[in-house]
This record gives structure tokens, C-alpha cells and sequence, in this order.
């Protein structure tokens, strides 16, 4: 099992749900966060004053997936996610040792 | 008619009952005095004539009734019901436009101090207009100070007409409606040193001020016997005219604002720490009350509700609509995008630079001023601030300050007798604006300066740096603006 957590820009949440959906992803999570990379922040400016806004709204998809399905499910999301603009995010992919469904108590990749 | 006139000049400063003196043909006014000086002891039933002319004098604003009629001492209902909403709306601009305004564009850890400053000003500055404030600036006096006991504690004032009220105005309803003029000037100030006095040290300050400044300009520019009573005081040095506080209200807070700042120092992190307003949707909320709170403030000074109080609602107007635009368009060009805070920025500036002129120039002067308000405001807080380097937290010197110099002179240039028959018969009304702008700058910066060293002496102007960067929320006032 690996579990891949995605930062995306927060207007393509809906379409990579969909790609997701679509390659048969049945669940998901999604975490609004801040933060910032090559992109940098954007400036704010206030009767002249100028701030640097270093700390850019974005999406954390937290998905995890059966290795044989883990493929299909990043390609799904870098498709969906991408406007080829710099800020597009980042997809990371972690292993994972265990997942355990509490109601059945079933466990591995049929939990999932 | 020489006692006629005295009388009504003790009535006045203003616009309304000094009409009486120019504008009234004298045939009106010359029976109603007559009789009474013939025959003192006899009290005739007025004719029908005399009780005519009262009544035209009511309907038309042109004077004060007649001495021995039957509508003597009484308020007209009209002029009195128009003061009276005038006022609830001057009041609406502090409590709580401006308190919103200022509010919006702090640090959320300091929203409540700005709250709290401008209801503790109301409350402050109510009970020394009570206990001789009032007396201070509109009761007779020379022609820098009114007296100290004619209205003391509110003797007099009462819902008859006469005292210093205008002819056709209860006399509490028109102290009143001085008062939330009053309250407002000093909030003003509060935008400059957001987010950095004691609350201590901000009413001891207003408290000294307010003798050292507010009640003696008062007096000078808008009493019957005020120096600077161009329209108002036939005998004044200067023939200045204010027609809602441009000199008074916004250069007296605008230029003190400058001083106190300067004197009280930069936030802590100014430059380095973002200081971006928490909420621009309160801000927006605030401009929008000041705006409409802001015809009682222009078309209530004509203390009447006549031609010349439509004429202050529709330059108002269009003044204000035509600076929120204008500036915001200016921002986009320069600076990439038309802000919220630039509309609302314009919309204030607007309102400030139409004040002194409002009920003096014509629609077209009105669009002058809210081009000119549009533009040289906007360029004294985006440019003039960082050339400078104080730190006016919210921009009071830049719009109030800047915007209030400039209404004045360019009501000096586009005054219309036409609009106002009282417009002074001078060689050069501009000259006579540049007078009362000298004085008033003056008079606000040596009176900020001395209250600012009084009140630093007393009890200390700033916060410890602790408490500061903790926001005054919390260590001033012991409340949060937003539990979550």
C-alpha cells in the first residue's frame, strides 16, 4: 500500500476528485493548508503599503492506494492538476505499513 | 433695527438666522421691532400682517420670528425634525461608522481598543460639552473664546429657540447637534496612533485638547462673535467660510494627528511585521455609514432644512461618488488593481474636501472637488507617507489633514453666491481661506504638542512593548475581538 499526499491549487480539487474517481479511487481525504515553494507568496498592497504574503492557500489530497492501482492514481492527478503555471504543486508518495477498516476490522489492501 | 440686528446676531454664527440680516427685506423685519419699542408695556395682538411675515419667515428660513408674535420662542417644525435626524446621523458616523472604519483596518488584536476609544470619546467628550464645553465654544464671547458660565451645565438650553441657536431651531437640539460634531473631531485623531496609546493617555489627551483646541476653533469659525466667522460675524478679522468643518473638524484632527504621531513614535515591527487591515468587509461596512451619516454632518449645518441644505445634500453626493471612483481608477492605473480599501479611501477623502464648501459651491465645483479629492489625497498616503516616514496608522493626516487644507482653499475658489447669498463680499475669498487655514494649523499643532507633553508627563503615552506587541485588546481592555 502507498499512500500519496498531493498539494494542489484549491480550483482543481473538483477535477482531480473526478479523475480519481474515475481510475477507481473510492475515498479520499482533503486538508486546506498554506505554504510555499518556488512559486513564493503574492504581494498585498494597502493604501501603498506593500506585503508579502509568503504563505499561499492550497489543497492536500491524502489518497491511499494498492500498489498496483498507485500508477494510475498519480498519473490521474498530475493530468487533472495541471494548468503548466508555475504554484501546480506537488505530489509525494509514502509507503504504508498497515490500514485497518474499524467497522469490519478488516485489514490491508481490503480495508483500503 | 440696530437692536433687532444685535439680537440676532447674539443668535447666531450661522447661516440660517444671519440670512435674516442680509437676505430679509427690511419691510419684514421693521414692524415686528417697531411696536415693541413704541409701546414697551402694552402687549398688542399681532396683526395679521406680522403673523404672515412669521410664518414666511418660517417657510422660507429668512429669520427668527418677530419678538411679540405668537411663534416666539417657538421651534419651526420642520427646521426642528430635519436638526433632529441631522444629528441622530452625525451621531451614526462615529457610533459606528468611523468606530468600524478604523476598526476594519487594525490588527484583529487591537479592533476592540479602536471600539473602545471612540465610545470612550462620546461618553468624555459628551459630559465636558455639558459642563461648559457647549458655553466654551458658542456662547457669546470675544472673538476667540465663548464664555465659561452662560451655558454652563446646560443652563438656558432649552426646546425654545433663541440663546446661540439658529432662529427656527430648539436650542438643545442645536447644542446637541454641535455636540456629535464634538464627539466625531477627536475620534478622527485615533486613526493616526491605532494600535499604540494607552487608553489612559488617549482620554486625558482629548480632554486637554479639547480646551486647547477643539472649543476655541469651534468658536472662532462657526459663533456670531468668532474671528473667523466670515458669513456669520459681520464684525470677524477674517472673512472665512466653513460651511460643515473643514477647518474645525478635519484640519484640526488631521494636523494634530500628524503632531501626535510624530510625537508618540512608529508602531513596534512597523516596516518589518505585515500591518494589513484584518477586515476590509468592516471597513467597507464603516465607509458606508460615514457616507450616509454624513449628510446630517453637511446638509444639517445649514441648520434648516432649506434650498441651501438640498444644495449641501447634492453636492455632498456627488463629491463623495465621484473621489470613491476616481481614486480607485487612479490605484489601478498606478498600482496594478482598484482596491476596496481605494474606493473607500476615495469615498472618505470625498466627503472631507466637500465638507467646507459644500453648501457654497455649485454641482460643478462639486465635481472639481471630488476630482481633486480622487487624486492629491491618494498621493499623500502612498507617497508623501513613505517620503516622510511616520507612521499615521490609518492615514488620518493623509485623507483628513491633506484633504480637509484642500477643501478649504478650493471652497475659497469656487464659492457662488449664487448657490449662498452669504458668500463674504471680499477682494479675495481665497486670501480670507488662507488666513483660517494658517490659524487652524497653527492652532492645532502648538495645542497638540502642549497636550501631548501634559498627557506624557501624567501618565506615560505608550504601552509597554510587551503589551503592545500582546494588542490592546486584551491588556487595555481585557476582551477579545474574535473567540473562536
Amino acid at each position: 500500500m502507498k499512500k500519496i499526499e498531493a498539494i494542489v491549487k484549491p480550483f482543481k480539487l473538483e477535477e482531480i476528485k473526478e479523475a480519481l474517481t474515475e481510475v477507481g479511487i473510492e475515498g479520499l481525504t482533503v486538508i486546506e493548508v498554506k505554504g510555499f515553494g518556488r512559486q513564493k507568496g503574492h504581494t498585498e498592497i494597502y493604501r501603498g503599503s506593500e506585503y508579502t504574503v509568503d504563505f499561499l492557500p492550497k489543497v492536500k489530497i491524502e489518497v491511499v492506494v494498492r500498489e498496483a492501482a498507485l500508477e494510475q492514481a498519480i498519473k490521474a492527478i498530475i493530468t487533472s492538476a495541471k494548468t503548466g503555471k508555475i504554484g501546480d504543486g506537488k505530489v509525494f508518495v509514502l509507503p504504508v505499513e498497515q490500514a485497518i477498516r474499524i467497522r469490519t476490522e478488516e485489514t490491508g489492501d481490503k480495508a483500503i | 433695527m440696530s437692536l433687532l440686528a444685535a439680537m440676532l446676531v447674539v443668535g447666531v454664527g450661522f447661516v440660517s438666522t444671519v440670512k435674516a440680516q442680509e437676505a430679509a427685506p427690511a419691510p419684514a423685519a421693521a414692524p415686528a421691532a417697531a411696536p415693541a419699542a413704541a409701546e414697551p408695556e402694552k402687549k398688542k395682538e399681532p396683526t395679521i400682517d406680522q403673523r404672515v411675515t412669521d410664518l414666511e419667515a418660517y417657510v422660507l428660513n429668512s429669520g427668527a420670528p418677530s419678538a411679540d408674535g405668537k411663534l416666539a420662542g417657538s421651534a419651526g417644525p420642520g427646521h426642528n425634525a430635519w436638526m433632529m435626524t441631522a444629528t441622530a446621523l452625525v451621531l451614526f458616523m462615529t457610533l459606528p461608522g468611523l468606530a468600524l472604519f478604523y476598526g476594519g483596518l487594525v490588527r484583529r488584536k487591537n479592533v476592540l481598543s479602536v471600539l473602545a476609544q471612540c465610545l470612550g470619546i462620546a461618553g468624555l467628550v459628551t459630559i465636558l460639552w455639558w459642563i461648559c464645553g457647549y458655553s466654551l465654544a458658542f456662547a457669546p464671547g470675544n472673538g476667540f473664546l465663548g464664555s465659561l458660565k452662560t451655558f454652563a451645565f446646560f443652563k438656558d438650553v432649552t426646546g425654545a429657540t433663541g440663546g446661540s441657536g439658529p432662529g427656527w431651531v430648539s436650542q438643545d437640539v442645536f447644542a446637541i447637534f454641535q455636540l456629535t460634531f464634538a464627539i466625531i473631531t477627536p475620534a478622527l485623531i485615533v486613526g493616526a496612533i491605532a494600535e499604540r496609546m494607552k487608553f489612559s493617555a488617549v482620554l486625558l489627551f482629548i480632554a486637554i485638547w479639547m480646551f486647547l483646541v477643539y472649543f476655541p476653533l469651534a468658536h472662532m469659525v462657526w459663533s456670531g462673535t468668532g474671528f473667523m466667522n466670515g458669513a456669520g460675524n459681520a464684525d470677524s478679522a477674517i472673512k472665512a467660510i466653513d460651511f460643515a468643518g473643514g477647518t474645525v473638524v478635519h484640519m484640526s484632527s488631521g494636523w494634530s494627528a500628524l503632531i501626535l504621531c510624530l510625537i508618540l513614535g512608529k508602531r513596534l515591527g512597523f516596516g518589518k511585521e505585515k500591518m494589513a487591515p484584518h477586515s476590509m468587509v468592516l471597513c467597507m461596512i464603516g465607509t458606508g455609514m460615514l457616507w450616509v451619516g454624513w449628510y446630517g454632518f453637511n446638509a444639517g449645518s445649514e441648520l434648516a432644512a432649506d434650498g441651501v441644505a438640498g444644495s449641501a445634500f447634492t453636492t455632498t453626493t456627488l463629491a463623495t461618488a465621484t473621489a470613491s471612483f476616481v481614486w480607485a481608477m487612479v490605484e489601478w492605473l498606478l498600482k496594478g488593481k482598484p482596491s476596496v480599501l481605494g474606493f473607500c479611501s476615495g469615498a472618505v477623502a470625498g466627503l472631507v474636501v466637500i465638507t467646507p464648501a459644500c453648501g457654497w459651491v455649485n454641482t460643478n465645483g462639486a465635481m472639481i472637488i471630488g476630482l481633486a479629492a480622487g487624486i492629491v489625497p491618494f498621493f499623500a498616503v502612498t507617497w508623501l507617507k513613505g517620503l516622510i516616514g511616520y507612521d499615521d496608522a490609518l492615514d488620518t493626516f493623509g485623507v483628513h489633514g491633506v484633504g480637509g487644507t484642500m477643501g478649504a482653499i478650493l471652497t475659497g475658489v469656487l464659492a457662488d453666491s449664487s448657490v449662498n447669498s452669504l458668500v463674504p463680499k471680499v477682494s479675495s475669498l481665497t486670501f480670507e481661506q488662507l488666513k483660517a487655514v494658517l490659524v487652524t494649523i497653527a492652532l492645532s499643532v502648538i495645542g497638540t504638542v502642549i497636550a501631548a507633553l501634559i498627557t506624557k508627563a501624567v501618565v506615560g503615552l505608550r504601552p509597554t512593548p510587551e503589551k503592545e506587541t500582546e494588542g490592546l485588546d486584551i491588556t487595555d481592555h481585557g476582551e477579545e475581538g474574535y473567540i473562536l
